[in-house]
């Protein structure tokens, strides 16, 4: 009797026991160290709001912000429609489940190797004197060499969409795997072309999937420094990259500020999200 | 200077650490064999001391270690951080080291903390030989003292438990000057197509999109302020302390002049500022005198060109932490003094650094390595690195010339200035605008 009133407590209690250690204490102490103070080499025990005033009411701030929520957007939108496009075709343009596993995992095969890797590997080939521009030019396609392809706003989301578009072809695909194909021989039976299907059939079955993938990408890309730091050479800001800054200096009651505020921008877009599409309720 | 070093560590990896390593075992293999016969103090050999050594890691080198080792018989152990990471350990945990191997700048900011004790000049062997730079300031009497923090400003306290640096020489000393050099911009002359001869012409639009400049705001802003001098947009009081108006001046102008495309990226590290070089996608950047030295092994040109305004310099010393007492403190002092007598100065000078005392390193190196090093003499045979690889053929001439030539020609040195935070803020701007 009281055992079996206890299991469940003792089945959870591991996983609660991880979760306190290694998130609620880091993020318990993040915010209590965002209140102290600092001075160049060292931080005080403190309660002073001048991290977040500071934070706040810079401008750097509100451009970085604004320029990660840029790179968000963008990322986010093309990583939908490749992923989507690819999750559909490997779920209702192949037939059999063997060939589908083996393509599905043909889509991993880039991520046996660490993002940085796949990050770095895209500067050589897209520089003034890389294999894109010697090849366009001995194509004779163009004179000189294009400058925008390497260090700059394109090139951080090329690589960003390169690191993360499998993040939304994942879980979309394991929804669209789910739908019930009678809905859709139904669909056609009364009358519906192909397009009316994927609009008011497939795409509303699939939100769960694209819920999914949209937090995925969306943390991923508000969080990242290093994609930022290294494709667009040291030229652009984001919220990661600032803190890293900020870390590197010391300066790590102020690092932790912007971290909580990044926290509690991420935790709103993701509520937002779920708000749209009721995860729970498709799984 | 902050991550040359792990950089440093991390790229030469591989083949060049392991001939090291190997040549280190020889060395240390035939100097205990010579210790032996010659007899060197051996109380250290009876009585194991180790002392704890971190710092900026340019000179925290495993062949320094290993031949003190056999030398001295004192156990080094080493430990290479970022010059923010140094800051904080000398202040916060004061019982984590025993020397601590840091920046002249960085003394600034930890010496009044206390946790540093001065050094009695009476026990170093050789203080009187010290290049002058760390005592009067002055290369040679009429050498004007350059503008930041000069080690000579932070080089000295009034007594042996003041906090208080000194003016002018005293018997106590902050810290053994260890390794230092002059920085200036690196150039790719196969590239630029014309000569290059003052800091502005990085700005030439020419070179537009072709430049960089390094993004540590503490040093990035030197190059910054060598730049905006030499092109006439303002006159600085003192680079290395610069007014909350002078920073948005230099400031100001530098986020015009990256709006205006003209750098093609900031670097932050040791092998950025390599790759970005030896790909072409720069032609004139800042950079440190080890990343030209890596371009040029890859065949490929580069320059570390002289300038008019003078170079950018920087140093760093050993600093011996307040609770070394009795036996290890005559160990730290003893190590020093080995420090200065010689080997590890000819090994420094090979890197293409200075050394602090230059006669005992004059004798430990062969008069040609000496008059192309410190003379700026054309290299009569191959000039080889301490491990061995050549750096540079017959005939090559040192760039820069002569250390008289190189060190007389400083115009700044690496400084923390009494507006840092308000600096860093608005070099954030910079980078994000």
């Amino acid at each position: 009797m009281t055992l079996s009133r206890l299991a469940p407590y003792l089945q959870a209690g591991p996983l609660t026991a991880i979760l306190f250690a290694f998130l609620v204490l880091p993020i318990a102490t993040i915010v209590m160290v965002s209140f102290w103070d600092y001075d160049s080499i060292q931080i005080f025990p403190a309660f002073v709001f001048t991290n977040y005033e500071e934070t706040i009411t810079s401008p750097v701030t509100w451009n970085t912000y604004i320029n990660t929520l840029k790179y968000t957007v963008i990322v986010w939108a093309i990583t939908l429609l490749v992923g989507f496009w690819v999750a559909y075709y490997l779920a209702f343009h192949i037939r059999s489940a063997t060939t589908q596993m083996v393509l599905f995992l043909v889509c991993t095969i880039p991520f046996l190797t660490s993002n940085i890797i796949r990050m770095i590997s895209w500067i050589p080939f897209l520089g003034r004197n890389g294999l894109l521009n010697q090849s366009m030019m001995s194509m004779g396609l163009i004179d000189t060499p294009l400058e925008f392809l390497l260090f700059s706003d394109f090139a951080v989301v090329l690589a960003m969409v390169h690191l993360y578009t499998l993040f939304m072809v994942t879980p979309i695909f394991n929804t669209l795997m789910r739908i019930d194909r009678s809905l859709i021989e139904a669909a056609r039976d009364a009358g519906a072309n192909a397009w009316q299907i994927l609009i008011n059939v497939i795409i509303p079955l699939a939100k769960p999937g694209i819920a999914i993938g949209s937090i995925f990408v969306v943390t991923l890309v508000m969080g990242d420094f290093i994609t930022v730091r290294f494709m667009s050479g040291g030229q652009s800001a984001s919220v990661g990259l600032m803190m890293a800054n900020q870390i590197a200096l010391l300066q790590y009651p102020a690092a932790a500020a912007n971290a909580v505020i990044l926290l509690i921008i991420v935790l709103l877009l993701v509520g937002g999200i779920l708000r749209i599409v009721n995860i729970r309720k498709e799984l | 200077m902050t991550t040359k070093i792990t950089e440093l560590k991390g790229s030469t990896k591989g083949v060049s650490r392991r001939s090291l390593l190997k040549g280190a075992a020889g060395a240390a293999g035939l100097a205990a064999g010579a210790g032996v016969v010659t007899g060197f103090p051996t109380i250290w050999a009876q009585n194991p001391i180790t002392l704890r050594q971190f710092g900026t890691g340019v000179s925290n080198l495993n062949a320094i270690a290993e031949k003190c080792k056999a030398d001295l018989g004192i156990t080094l152990q080493m430990t290479a951080l970022d010059s923010d990471a140094v800051s904080q350990r000398v202040v916060t945990q004061a019982n984590s080291f025993d020397i601590a191997d840091i920046e002249y700048w960085i003394c600034k900011k930890v010496f009044p903390a206390g946790t540093l004790q001065p050094m009695d000049v009476k026990k170093i062997k050789y203080y009187d030989d010290i290049v002058p730079i760390f005592t009067t300031g002055k290369l040679t009497p009429d050498s004007k003292i350059a503008q930041g923090t000069a080690p000579n400003t932070v080089g000295f306290v009034e007594g042996p438990d003041s906090k208080k640096f000194a003016a002018a020489p005293t018997q106590w000393m902050t810290l053994i000057p260890t390794i230092y050099n002059a920085d200036t911009l690196g150039i790719r002359p196969d590239l630029v197509g014309r000569p290059i001869k003052n800091w502005k012409d990085i700005l030439d639009p020419a070179f537009k999109g072709k430049t960089s400049i390094l993004n540590i705001p503490s040093i990035g802003i030197m190059d910054a302020a060598m730049i905006c001098e030499s092109a006439g947009i303002i006159k600085y009081g003192d680079k290395g302390n610069m007014t909350k108006a002078e920073i948005d001046t230099t400031i100001d102008f530098l986020i015009k002049t990256k709006k205006a495309g003209q750098f093609r990226a900031f670097w932050k590290t040791f092998d950025e500022s390599v790759n970005l070089m030896a790909s072409g996608e720069v032609v004139i950047q800042s950079m440190w005198s080890p990343a030209v030295a890596a371009v040029r092994s890859k065949g490929i040109p580069c320059v570390y060109q002289p300038l008019e305004e003078g170079y950018r310099a920087w140093g760093g010393g050993l600093g011996i932490a307040k609770h070394l007492k009795g036996a290890q403190l005559d160990a730290a002092y003893e190590y020093i003094n080995w420090y200065l007598s010689g080997w590890v100065g000819a090994y420094l000078n090979r890197q293409g650094y200075y050394s602090a005392v230059l006669s005992t390193a004059e004798k430990n190196m062969t008069p040609d390595e000496w008059a192309f090093w410190m003379l700026g003499q054309p290299a009569k045979t191959d000039i080889l690195s301490p491990e061995g690889k050549v750096m540079y053929t017959a005939g090559a001439v040192r760039d820069g010339g002569s250390f008289k030539e190189r060190m007389g020609a400083v115009a700044c040195w690496n400084s923390v200035m009494d507006e840092d935070r308000y600096m860093v803020r608005r070099w954030n701007e910079f980078i994000a605008a």
